[in-house]
């Protein structure tokens, strides 16, 4: 294949893995700028996102409500465990909320490894077949999920964004996470803003849940935590804490490791996620705020 | 001051006391328990030098690791590719380069060398990890634990990729595990309670006022890192020894976050907290995966519920994180001195240079 096709294709890879990991990492950021809380719950919310669906595609509803009600499941959950887990804790100091949100996901997947089963299920059922067609197109083909996964985290991007910017709840959150005690003591609703984080971040968490089952074909009960640590590292990445930031980041990392599987010899590309964590350590040690993240100055 | 004629024998009297103790407690199960309680006594002290260790790091500097299993990994496979008899090595691993084929060692041996190969890597990667701080180092360390993991999966001539290793001898006895619990102990005392070790402490109460008089943070963080280390791939090799067959899979989140309980439960920055947090948590455990297995209430059978155990440990965890913040023990040790003293005060010199803390050995 020429060269200029190959990279047009790999370009097309990388942002649809890129977009994956930006859907999962905005939640993980959203809820870091607020609460300083790692949530490693959050990949969890793909799980559950997926098997909402894989259940309720037996009952044959349509695809479009079929997929409201399992981003409603998610973002349910989502606040819920804010609620019941996180509120408790809120305030304390950073090991107690990582490690709370560390059983948390323990506890959801478990429930499901119960409940449901270990076996992974079959996705197909789920997504139509029409998703796996390859369009070629001037020497470069292109799946539709590619496309698919590109274009609606295009969308949800603009929504966040008319979010964040134009409604009350958004501006609110954005002020919480500058500055949490002044957003309390102008009269914000410090309880309301945070559980709508976690609704927003979780549905997103589920569209990529969904997306990402979708390239796989497959789902169980740990499916988000790979999904979940490339997240971390995008969201560190990037500068933790900042939505930009976060996004900038999946995209660097969905590129490096679409172009390191592309680069290295044969043999080592199992070892590609290796590679990833050993690009997050290195960026630490270069930029330990991250790419866009402001240096964080502790004041004595 | 009137005591410290006196002091040298009293002082040493309660650590002595303990490891008479512990003698006693090992000869006893070596001597009427059942195969089963044996089991589970030997897999208890080899989880509390695993906890014990990871306090080292988590509890006193501060550093949250979530990457220790890793280390783990590392003690079991390394010491049981040297240990592997020549006949089992050439069936299970017949790619191995020939320098390490023809390798036959002994139990020592073969764990010391785990344990070096994991100081050294934690030398590694703590030059560059232990620079961060917070979250940071919790999600990179875990980076480490992924790495360690994918390299164990995909490095087949040697570890035999995700399938079984297997035929590891059986050379782990209870008084190789409460040999290396007592060293283990001992080291992580020793180090607390050195110039060292405060300024481990130092670092984890107030980084900035740490620097501020003269605490090197980076070499206290990474020494720390270092020994939690080595003596975590020895529990690693000793774990391989015992249960003999083991899988990429038994070094990963689970375990990860069964040992982050045990330290939690018992107190992070504790080290008589870390022994109370693993016996609790153990228990707890064992008792749950027989619950899990199926149990019959009358004439109610209730069918085996795989992920129960796991479900109410993590319900339990977080009961004690949200109602006791810092565990069973905090960071207050048990006053072993004023336990066998007998004079309810605690003895002298122990009030006098120990705050509290008679029980440690000081020099």
């Amino acid at each position: 294949m020429p060269i200029l096709q190959y990279l047009a294709q790999q370009t097309i890879n990388a942002l649809s893995l890129g977009s994956i990991y930006a859907l999962v990492a905005i939640g993980l950021a959203m809820v870091f700028g607020i609460l300083r809380l790692i949530n490693f719950a959050h990949g969890d919310l793909m799980m559950v996102a997926c098997y909402a669906a894989f259940f309720l595609v037996s009952t044959g509803i349509g695809f479009m409500p079929l997929i409201v009600v399992t981003l409603f499941a998610a973002a349910l959950l989502g606040m819920l465990t804010e609620r019941v887990a996180y509120r408790p804790v809120r305030g304390a100091p950073d090991v107690v909320m990582l490690l709370t949100s560390l059983a948390v996901s323990i506890f959801i997947e478990n429930v499901f490894i119960m409940v449901v089963s270990p076996v992974p299920r079959s996705f197909r059922s789920v997504t139509p077949a029409s998703l796996d067609s390859v369009h070629v197109w001037a020497g470069v083909s292109i799946s539709t999920i590619n496309i698919l996964t590109v274009g609606v985290t295009a969308a949800l991007f603009v929504l966040l964004l008319l979010f964040v910017t134009r409604t009350r709840v958004g501006v609110a959150m954005r002020a919480v996470s500058e500055d949490l005690l002044g957003a309390k003591l102008v009269g914000i609703n410090l309880n309301r803003v945070i559980l709508a984080a976690f609704a927003v971040g979780s549905a997103m968490a589920g569209v990529a849940g969904i997306l990402w089952a979708a390239r796989l074909g497959k789902i169980d009960p740990l499916m988000g935590f790979i999904p979940l640590l490339k997240a971390f590292v995008a969201a560190v990445i990037g500068g933790f804490g900042s939505l930009g930031g976060a996004v900038l980041g999946a995209y660097v990392l969905g590129f490096a490791e679409i172009f390191i599987i592309g680069f290295l010899p044969p043999e080592l590309s199992s070892y590609r996620d290796a590679f990833v964590f050993l690009l997050l350590i290195f960026v630490l040690l270069v930029r330990p705020n991250g790419i866009l993240g402001s240096t964080e100055r502790e004041k004595v | 001051m009137k005591a410290q004629a006196s002091s040298r024998p009293l002082r040493l009297l309660p650590s002595l006391t303990l490891l008479a103790l512990l003698l006693a407690f090992v000869l006893l199960v070596n001597a009427s328990a059942s195969p089963y309680i044996a089991r589970i006594v030997v897999l208890t002290g080899i989880s509390i030098i695993l906890v014990v260790s990871l306090n080292l790091s988590n509890g006193f500097t501060g550093v949250f690791s979530l990457g220790h299993v890793g280390f783990m990994a590392i003690g079991a496979y390394v010491s049981s590719i040297l240990t592997l008899t020549l006949e089992t090595k050439a069936q299970n691993l017949p790619d191995l380069p020939g320098w390490l084929a023809h390798v036959q060692m002994g139990f020592l041996p073969a764990m010391l060398i785990g344990g070096l190969v994991a100081a050294v890597i934690a030398v590694l990667i703590g030059i560059p990890l232990m620079r961060l701080s917070g979250h940071y180092v919790s999600v990179a360390t875990l980076g480490f634990l992924v790495i360690v993991r994918i390299v164990l999966v995909n490095w087949t001539r040697f570890t035999r990729g995700a399938r079984t290793f297997s035929g590891v001898p059986a050379y782990t006895t209870i008084w190789w595990v409460y040999g290396w619990l007592a060293i283990t102990i001992y080291t992580v005392w020793r180090i607390v309670h050195s110039p060292y070790g405060r300024a481990m402490l130092a670092v984890r109460e107030n980084e900035i006022a740490a620097q501020a008089v003269g605490v090197n943070v980076l070499r206290s963080r990474i020494l720390a890192f270092v020994v939690s280390g080595f003596l975590t791939a020895i529990a690693g090799a000793l774990w391989a020894h015992k249960v003999t067959s083991f899988s990429p899979g038994s070094f990963y989140f689970t375990q990860t976050f069964n040992i982050i309980i045990m330290l939690v439960v018992g107190g992070m920055g504790s080290i008589s907290g870390s022994v109370l947090g693993t016996v609790l948590v153990t228990l707890l455990s064992e008792l749950l995966r027989n619950a899990e297995l199926g149990i019959h209430i009358g004439p109610v059978q209730i069918p085996p519920l795989y992920g129960l155990a796991q479900i109410i440990l993590a319900v339990a965890f977080v009961l004690v994180v949200v109602f006791s913040r810092k565990g069973l023990m905090g960071d207050r040790e048990i006053d072993w001195g004023r336990l066998v003293s007998f004079r309810g005060k605690g003895t002298a010199e122990g009030r006098n240079e120990g705050q509290g803390r008679p029980d440690q050995p000081q020099d």
